[in-house]
């Protein structure tokens, strides 16, 4: 038996990987023997056969960030003639175009802008509030640190001070690499991982639900993508608020870092291995926006059971050259092509409606 | 669905190198279970080509766009009159071959549409100059389509048409224009094109004089299951005969812009290029070559296929039209580097090749 295997089979029979283990398997495990580990560990936590999506809308309310990262597409200055801030009519009228669709959930992420105070913020969320019924799924850790920041509170003040004015749960954007020596080369002026995963620690306590991403394919090593997830189940294992992991490969276009993307291939195998690495965590997500449709799909049987979000709007990640636009017709045919049942969930994975009839023979 | 023991049952005979019957292929097909289907496949892709991952520096030419055959499935053939057709002269032809001259490219690959002012004489020119200029490069032209339009005009068998060009400097045929051999297919897609038996008898032909060729499939549009197992199964018999095709090549279909499109077809899904790949692999034990062809199935889909048994990534294009005038959205020309670094990064070994895949670069 090869040390792959070995190690495939400790899992399989409920063992956990270590740093080392984990980076034998990137680097050794074949891209077939992974997706059947992590497609014979999802089939045990997920045995229904279903594959969820949520209908949800982005909004991106500014496109000012003093942070500058590299691989960000996105950002602009202050006095850039195309810097914004979103206008409340037209955050109403994005929220009722989502909730008309049939949306649930919000996505509102932003810059990291030098002169919106937290009061700005928890004004936006109980206007959102008073006015919808709308689970708000939003800020991710950088913009939580840099309200603490801007108001001299700390983060669990500014996360409770949000949650009581409406904010549900967090994205888990900005996590990057959560091993510092790549933070300061990809994004020097984002905040350390211990900071990102003091802000999830800290959401995760005031009994806020949240996700953890991944963004690979630039910079690092197998042992910084092992790092990475093993911090993530640590955290895990601490408080439990981790929903769900969702791995995507950097897109170099339009950014400072440059670069081609990662394959399909290091996207499924980067996947496969965050199923077999991450016991304690329910969800792993299939990124149709950065890889398309059809990898995505093929996810599903790499240790994927979510097809994410549809993803109304995603400035950040058009920005960035992709341009896949797959309607939600779609992703319901991706998903019952592939031999499961669509099912349209909520943020907190439960399920509002499938659609056993889609599936195929 | 399938149950559990005919995979197993399938997977014995592939351990043992047994041909696989057309049911077993349609079972195949009705399967959800990917990647059962990509290891089978992937046993089959090592014993014949080991982690050899091929491609080809080529340049592509599409001389003309005329075409009287119309055809539902193409979003590149236009009437004779219309503002966007085109036809190159020989002297457009020569100096577009003249530029790779000195970059290397491994072969020259020229097809186009049925453009009924074209005769023999221009084509045997036409690979006369093209041997001129590059001499040591394969010329790879004129599909079975083409071929058999000549053959009609000049009322020539498909051997003398064949003969004629070979002699001029023609080497090798591509294998498109067989979309899917089932006439009630073809009837809807392509109701003008020669039928299957016609495609075939042209490869027999070229076959029987030394000349090698490749074979096709249009998967994706009207076309049911058990017809693309049927086109296989058609291709493996040629094959057991004359042993002359090279490389299978499914391509998937892409719907924008060609008259199918109203018809709402959708593009193909990852599980279904990548089953379709796998399958192919599985069903054609007498071909040495599967390629997936990233202009159509998209890079990243193209990277995956390589553990789900296909040896062959096509290769470097440069001015594409047939698939891209069809919506494909891939880029028109990927670099050497990036092939290489693609086809690596997956574990596998590149090797360029040329059309008859001889290896063409050492040491990747
Ligand atoms: S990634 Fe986020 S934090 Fe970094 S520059 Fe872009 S918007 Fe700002
Ligand atoms: S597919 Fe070939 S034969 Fe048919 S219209 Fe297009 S160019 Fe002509």
């Amino acid at each position: 038996m090869s040390n792959v295997e070995a190690l495939l089979d400790k899992v399989l029979s409920g063992g956990r990987l270590s740093l080392e283990e984990g980076i034998e398997l990137i680097e050794r495990g074949n891209l077939i023997e992974l997706g059947c580990a992590a497609n014979t560990i999802k089939n045990k936590l997920h045995p229904e056969g279903m594959v969820t999506y949520i209908i949800d809308r982005n909004i991106n309310y500014t496109n000012v960030c003093v942070c500058q990262c590299r691989f960000c597409a996105f950002y602009r200055h202050v006095n850039d003639q195309d810097a914004y801030v979103i206008e409340k009519a037209e955050l109403y009228k994005k929220i009722e175009e989502t909730l008309g669709v049939g949306g649930t959930e919000l996505l509102i992420q932003g810059g990291l802008h030098p002169d919106l105070k937290l009061e700005y913020y928890i004004e936006m969320l109980q206007d959102i509030k008073k006015r919808y019924d709308i689970h708000i799924h939003s800020f991710s850790p950088p913009e939580i640190v840099h309200l603490s920041q801007l108001s001299g509170l700390p983060v669990s003040e500014v996360l409770l001070k949000l949650k009581e004015a409406g904010l549900d749960s967090l994205p888990g954007g900005g996590a990057e690499i959560l091993v510092d020596r790549v933070r300061k080369q990809i994004s020097p002026n984002k905040i350390g991982w211990r900071e990102w995963m003091d802000v999830m620690d800290a959401a995760h306590r005031l009994g806020m639900k949240t996700t953890a991403t991944m963004v690979f394919g630039h910079i690092e090593s197998s042992a910084d993508i092992i790092t990475h997830l093993i911090r993530v189940r640590d955290q895990q294992d601490a408080t439990g608020g981790f929903t769900a992991f969702i791995p995507w490969s950097f897109q170099p276009r339009n950014t400072d870092l440059g670069g081609t993307t990662s394959g399909g291939y290091e996207y499924l195998k980067v996947l496969a291995v965050s199923r077999i690495m991450l016991d304690n965590i329910p969800n792993i997500q299939a990124s149709w926006v950065t890889q398309g449709a059809k990898i995505a799909q093929v996810a599903l049987s790499f240790g994927a059971n979510d097809f994410g979000s549809t993803m109304l709007e995603e400035n950040v990640v058009r920005a960035a050259g992709v341009s896949y636009r797959i309607a939600l017709k779609e992703i319901q045919r991706c998903i019952a092509d592939a031999g499961f049942i669509p099912a349209q969930r909520k943020t907190d994975y439960s399920i509002i409606k499938t659609f056993p009839d889609l599936r195929a023979g | 669905m399938l149950n559990q023991n005919i995979l197993s049952k399938i997977a014995a005979k592939v351990a043992s190198g047994e041909r696989l019957t057309r049911d077993e292929g349609i079972a195949l097909y009705h399967s959800n279970d990917l990647l059962t289907i990509g290891k089978l496949a992937s046993q089959v892709r090592e014993r014949k080509n080991g982690k050899k991952a091929f491609f080809i520096v080529n340049r592509h030419i599409n001389h003309t766009n005329i075409c009287i055959n119309r055809c539902k499935l193409c979003a590149f053939g236009r009437d004779a009159g219309d503002p966007a057709a085109y036809v190159m002269s020989l002297d457009e032809i020569e100096a577009k071959v003249a530029e790779s001259a000195g970059q290397n490219i491994s072969e020259i690959h020229i097809v186009g549409g049925l453009n009924s002012d074209l005769k023999l004489d221009f084509y045997i020119e036409m690979m006369q100059r093209v041997r001129k200029i590059l001499p040591g490069v394969v010329i790879q032209s004129l599909t079975a389509v083409e071929i058999e339009f000549l053959a009609q005009t000049h009322n020539m068998t498909y051997k003398e048409v064949l003969e004629t060009l070979h002699n001029a400097g023609l080497d090798s045929l591509p294998g498109g224009g067989a979309e899917i051999f089932a006439p009630r297919v073809r009837e809807i897609i392509c109701p003008k094109k020669i039928d299957g038996e016609k495609w075939l008898a042209v490869h027999r032909a070229a076959h029987e004089i030394g000349i090698r060729t490749n074979a096709t499939m249009l998967y994706g549009h009207v076309e049911t299951i058990e017809e693309r197992v049927d086109h296989l199964i058609q291709l493996r018999e040629l094959q057991d005969q004359t042993g002359g095709f090279l490389t299978f090549i499914p391509l998937a279909f892409h719907p924008q812009n060609t008259a199918l499109e109203s018809m709402g077809i959708s593009t193909t899904t990852g599980y279904d290029d990548l089953k379709t790949l796998a399958i192919a692999r599985l069903m054609l034990d007498n071909f040495d070559h599967i390629k997936a062809y990233w202009v159509t199935v998209g890079p990243k889909l193209a990277q995956v296929s390589l553990a789900f048994g296909v040896d062959d990534l096509d290769g470097t294009v440069v001015e594409e039209k047939i698939a891209h005038d069809a919506g494909a959205q891939t880029d028109q020309a990927m670099s050497k580097n990036k092939l290489v670094k693609m086809i690596k990064n997956a574990g596998y070994i590149p090797v360029p090749r040329d059309t008859l895949y001889n290896v063409v670069e050492e040491g990747f």
